[in-house]
């Protein structure tokens, strides 16, 4: 079963010249379709400039797509108020959490937006409990705790109101590897418990390689190659694809056996009007899978 | 011969709010004449104190160093005349920073403040050099960095220039005084994966071209691995292990590194347990 359905997305912001006039459109979501299968985590990977924030925003409801849909569980969510099914995390749980709120009032906040009526205080606890803090937590302020420990709170936050879908911005990223490989453990397990279904953004390709079973590579507003995780990275068919992993540093000789040999370009990234020209090229040469 | 760059047993305090915390508990590092050694630990190990401590750029107090030595070229770096030290600080050993914005002054073009450095630099190594020779040293070392337009990228102030620019920018500031030690504070951490790898790149060629020694302090294993013959592993303001980067990551011997090591996702999958 279809968790998450995305159709045809399609976002443009107008460019604008220094006098505030509009010269041009960038096409920061051009043409995203892909579906998640209920309980699966599927890996959006693009580094900056690809276009896989606007996609987590447009999901979230933050930002209104220009043409395409999004269906969760086969019903569009465009337009819809209530998005208690989609939650998110974010990528530094420092700017997440409120410095004034304890901990158990961040996590009240969406308890409230969506009229949760029962007993508050042990809802909180019981999700404190879920991602294995103390109960005792709901009474710190943000700044008693560390990161991985903060990371854990903003989970519990966006489990609060028992979402289906939860979109995973780099949750990682701010944290040192062996608490982010406890924090993926746990979500995990969770991912196991509730049957929930990850979006997970990242540019970390090794850490995608461990946690998403389907990829999509994100350049430039386009998915350019998809698949299962290991035959993406096994044997890649799109050039950027290849470049990505050619990219990442890798830590043992099997790995760096594994990556691509490309000469990795030794001058500057491509100006505005090259990466034109190279959509183009990449508007005419669809990906192989 | 003995290292260009010796940390013997430094011990350095912060004294906050009238608690005391040991920082550093006797760090003891090398860095041959040419060599590419890494020192990685996590948030807090002390990698980036030692790091501090090495360029002189500890704020004493809060901070107090209470033992060793930091040999730079046979002299103790701690005990010199805070001139001499002065002197060495961004000539004879530079420092490219993690983040290019914040170390980059926003209204001055790259030329103006490339020329200020060289200025300095030229006055330390006793060199004369008129507006036009350092004009075509800036744009040298511009193009050094590979940059594809040097004489534009030189006019251009640092908002124009993308984050992978300007991480270049710095590492031609720390070449422009021609080191013999270059210390990386996690260059290219802030960049895209495909940036990052055309930086560490960058700074493998030009230290083994120029034959320069590289200390990289960073977090990341994988940077480790692709940038440094040699590596020092941090824990808690110790080292606690060390040894030739390939076999300390094949065959480590203290649980911390096999902890740390076993936490690092791999792009070939799951490793068995």
């Amino acid at each position: 079963m279809t968790a998450l359905e995305i159709r045809d997305l399609v976002k443009t912001y107008p460019v604008r010249n220094a006098f505030g006039r509009v010269s041009g459109e960038v096409r920061a979501v051009d043409g995203v379709s892909f579906t998640i299968p209920a309980g699966g985590v599927y890996g959006l990977a693009g580094e900056s400039g690809s276009g896989k924030s606007t996609i987590a925003r447009m999901i979230m409801g933050l930002t209104a797509p220009d043409s395409g849909d999004i269906l969760i569980d086969g019903v569009s969510i465009l337009g819809q108020r209530e998005r208690a099914l989609v939650q998110m995390v974010f990528q530094n749980p420092g700017a997440s959490l409120n410095p004034r709120r304890t901990v158990g009032q961040s996590i009240l906040v969406p308890l409230a937006a969506h009229g949760f009526a029962g007993d508050r205080r042990g809802r909180i606890g019981d999700l404190l409990d879920m991602v294995h803090l103390p109960r005792n937590f709901a009474d710190r302020y943000p700044h008693e705790l560390s990161g991985g420990q903060k990371q854990r709170v903003a989970i519990a936050r966006a489990l609060a109101v028992s979402p289906r879908l939860l979109v995973l911005d780099e949750p990682t990223s701010a944290l040192d590897v062996s608490v982010q490989a406890r924090v993926i453990d746990l979500l995990e397990e969770l991912g196991r418990q509730l049957g929930l279904t990850y979006l997970f953004i990242s540019h970390d390709l090794s850490l995608m390689r461990n946690f998403a079973q389907t990829v999509g590579i994100l350049y430039l507003g386009k998915i350019v190659e998809t698949g299962p995780v290991a035959q993406v990275f096994q044997d890649p068919q799109h050039d950027y694809t290849r470049l990505l992993l050619a990219s990442v540093p890798v830590i043992s000789a099997e790995e760096a056996a594994m990556r691509p040999v490309i000469p990795l370009i030794n001058g500057e990234m491509p100006t505005a009007e090259e990466l034109m020209a190279l959509r183009a090229g990449l508007n005419a040469k669809e990906p192989a899978r | 011969m003995s290292a260009l760059l010796s940390v013997q047993g430094l011990s350095v305090s912060f004294t906050t709010y009238g608690r005391t915390a040991e920082v550093l508990k006797g760090v003891s590092l090398e860095v041959p004449q040419g060599a590419q050694v890494a020192l990685v630990g996590e948030s807090g190990s002390g990698k980036s104190v030692t790091m501090k401590a090495i360029m002189g750029l500890l704020q004493q107090p809060p901070a107090r160093i209470h033992g060793g030595k930091i040999m730079f070229d046979g002299r103790d770096l701690l005990t010199l005349p805070e001139r001499e030290r002065v002197a060495l600080r961004g000539t004879a050993m530079s420092m490219v920073f993690q983040d290019p914005m914040s170390s980059l002054n926003p209204v001055w073009t790259i030329e103006d403040q490339l020329t200020t450095i060289l200025k300095y630099a030229d006055r330390r190594l006793g060199r004369d050099r008129d507006r036009r020779g350092r004009r075509a040293r800036v744009i040298e070392v511009l193009a050094q960095v590979r940059m594809r337009d040097p004489e534009r990228v030189a006019g251009s102030y640092p908002i124009m220039l993308s984050g992978g620019m300007r991480q270049r920018v710095l590492i031609a500031m720390a070449l422009l005084s021609e080191p013999r030690l270059l210390i990386a504070d996690e260059p290219g951490t802030a960049l895209d994966v495909t940036t990052q790898a055309q930086i560490l790149k960058l700074l493998r060629d030009l230290v083994e071209a120029q034959g320069l020694a590289l200390l990289m302090i960073t977090h990341n294993l994988g940077v480790v691995r692709e940038t440094s013959n040699y590596v020092y592993v941090m824990n808690k303001g110790e080292i606690v292990e060390e040894g030739p980067t390939a076999g300390l990551f094949e065959a480590p011997r203290q649980q911390y590194t096999r902890d740390l090591i076993a936490a690092v996702p791999r792009l070939t999958g799951r490793v068995a347990p």
